[in-house]
């Protein structure tokens, strides 16, 4: 366990260096909420009771999504791991006494969350200060903004778990290229990060509970502003330690079946 | 143009070397921007219409911003690209050639695989002026080609700003992304109905709303001015300042000596 830390460590302050990123990337993601929030503002404007949240609960769960972008974008894979694979640098990497998937786990999760620690804060803060209905809420009560804190890391290991999959299907196809892109396209919808779930039609919805696509950033966004709140986040939450569990499981099986076939590429 | 052609010809004899890549990438690309166009037909389908904008009217929309980004990436990528070119002191051998800067710049990369959401945006184009009411006469269908094209010209300046700021720095310039992905984003809708500041913004700033929103207007009859008719060549004038910001980058430009 220790290695692992302190790999994430090591990933952690490597990431956290990019500061001229991360204020480039803090620009973009204020702007693309304002964005985001005057254009459902022209969509509510025409009929509000038509939509299925209220449109300060959607601002809310607008500037969380930039907030955290950073731990939950399906589309950021460390591109390392690919060329590894790729160019067979991946045995020096089989080398050492390291587990293959908690390394590779550690060290996305640190990646991900030094971005996150450097840009959330700051959006965060502009999007509280905005003038009501357009900026974020204060959580509704300290029970709930608790309960969203747990929500928030499980769906952060589900993306985690989600993504390793996408790393290990690149043992067989060698190029990550065709996944990646699919993989991309499609989440972006069902996690709901384009218009949140709730959106969708509602066969799409009945669906996707059954996904792990539910239990990643569309979760802790809805507990926070109480669209999901009692026995159905309580149930929620389980589900997404059940997908925590079965993603994880299943990746290292399959990651343990990859290696046993693995070709070294190249020198 | 004659070298031009023999640079097209290179760059696609190149691409088709891993013909599976190159079609899987196509095909990628062809998909990238489906969810998006899902996510306009479901929220459309929830009210029918946006600041008085049907779900095909705002498909126009969708599908011109969406072919000239694409026209723009796969022709002016070297642009968009430069900062590697500039790393990797590529940029000194473009510059000991007799032949123009911009133009080397231009043909050194073409990357034919964005055509594949080129092929998506068709499309989606082709369906959107189908289904709209839009009483067809010479004068809109000009329109409607320039609006294509002056969006691939400004979408293209934007490169050309991003290339030229590359000399000074290249730090920091995910900032323009704001201009080029979010003006891919958020022009899936008519510019005008994100409010009137955002709007003007967009008409003396950064001139996307120019190719997309007034001549959209004129298409739709909802306004005869000869101002919002012609707005797509006023487009086309953002090329100027551009210009001048890359002769700016070009003289200040230091070899990285590699």
């Amino acid at each position: 366990m220790k290695k692992y830390v302190s790999f994430f460590k090591i990933s952690f302050s490597g990431t956290i260096q990019y500061r001229g990123a991360a204020v480039a990337g803090i620009i973009t993601q204020l702007f693309w909420g304002f964005m985001e929030i005057m254009l459902f503002r022209a969509f509510y404007e025409a009929d509000s009771s038509a939509f299925p949240m209220e449109f300060s609960a959607l601002c809310s769960y607008i500037w969380l999504q930039q907030a955290f972008l950073t731990l939950f974008m399906i589309w950021f894979f460390d591109l390392k791991i690919f060329k590894q694979i790729q160019d067979g640098g991946i045995g020096y990497e089989l080398a050492r006494p390291l587990e293959l998937y908690d390394m590779w786990f550690a060290g996305n999760a640190a990646q991900r969350m030094a971005k996150a620690t450097l840009r959330c804060f700051p959006v965060l803060l502009v999007a509280s200060l905005l003038p009501e209905p357009y900026g974020l809420l204060a959580p509704s009560s300290v029970g709930s903004f608790l309960v969203f804190l747990v929500s928030l890391f499980l769906a952060f290991l589900t993306v985690l778990a989600f993504c390793m999959l996408v790393y290990i299907t690149t043992f067989y196809t060698l190029s990550p290229y065709g996944v990646r892109i699919i993989v991309t396209s499609v989440t972006e919808l069902l996690t709901g990060a384009l218009i949140p779930i709730p959106f969708l039609p509602d066969w799409m919805q009945e669906i996707l509970r059954f996904t792990p696509f539910y239990s990643m950033q569309n979760l802790p966004y809805r507990i926070y502003s109480e669209d999901i709140w009692g026995t159905e986040a309580a149930l929620a939450i389980v589900l997404q330690l059940i997908w925590v569990f079965i993603l994880i499981g299943f990746g290292k099986l399959w990651m343990k079946r990859a290696l046993k076939r693995v070709v070294i590429q190249g020198g | 143009m004659k070298l031009y052609f023999k640079y097209f010809s290179i760059a696609l004899r190149c691409q088709m070397q891993h013909k599976a890549s190159f079609w899987m990438s196509l095909a990628g690309q062809f998909l990238t921007s489906f969810s998006a166009f899902l996510s306009i037909y479901f929220l459309m389908s929830i009210i029918n219409s946006v600041n008085g904008f049907s779900f095909s009217e705002v498909l126009i929309c969708y599908s011109v911003v969406l072919m000239s980004i694409s026209l723009a990436e796969c022709f002016f990528r070297g642009f968009d690209a430069f900062a590697g070119m500039l790393g990797g002191g590529e940029f000194d051998r473009i510059m000991v050639r007799p032949r123009g800067l911009i133009f080397q710049v231009i043909g050194s990369k073409i990357d034919l695989t964005r055509l594949g959401r080129l092929f998506q945006a068709i499309a989606v184009f082709v369906y959107a002026l189908y289904t709209c009411e839009i009483a067809w006469e010479l004068e809109k269908v000009i329109v409607l080609v320039l609006m294509i094209l002056s969006g691939t010209a400004v979408f293209a300046g934007l490169f050309v700003i991003y290339a030229a700021l590359c000399f000074f720095t290249t730090e920091s310039l995910e900032f323009m992304n704001i201009f080029t992905d979010g003006g891919r984003e958020f022009g899936r809708y008519p510019f005008g109905i994100y409010g009137e500041d955002i709007l003007r913004f967009l008409t003396f700033c950064v001139p996307l709303a120019l190719f997309q929103y007034y001549p959209l207007l004129y298409l739709l009859g909802r306004s005869d001015l000869l101002l919002h008719k012609l707005s797509p060549i006023f487009a086309f004038l953002f090329l100027i300042p551009c210009y001048f910001i890359w002769r700016i980058g070009v003289r200040h430009y230091k070899s990285t000596g590699s």
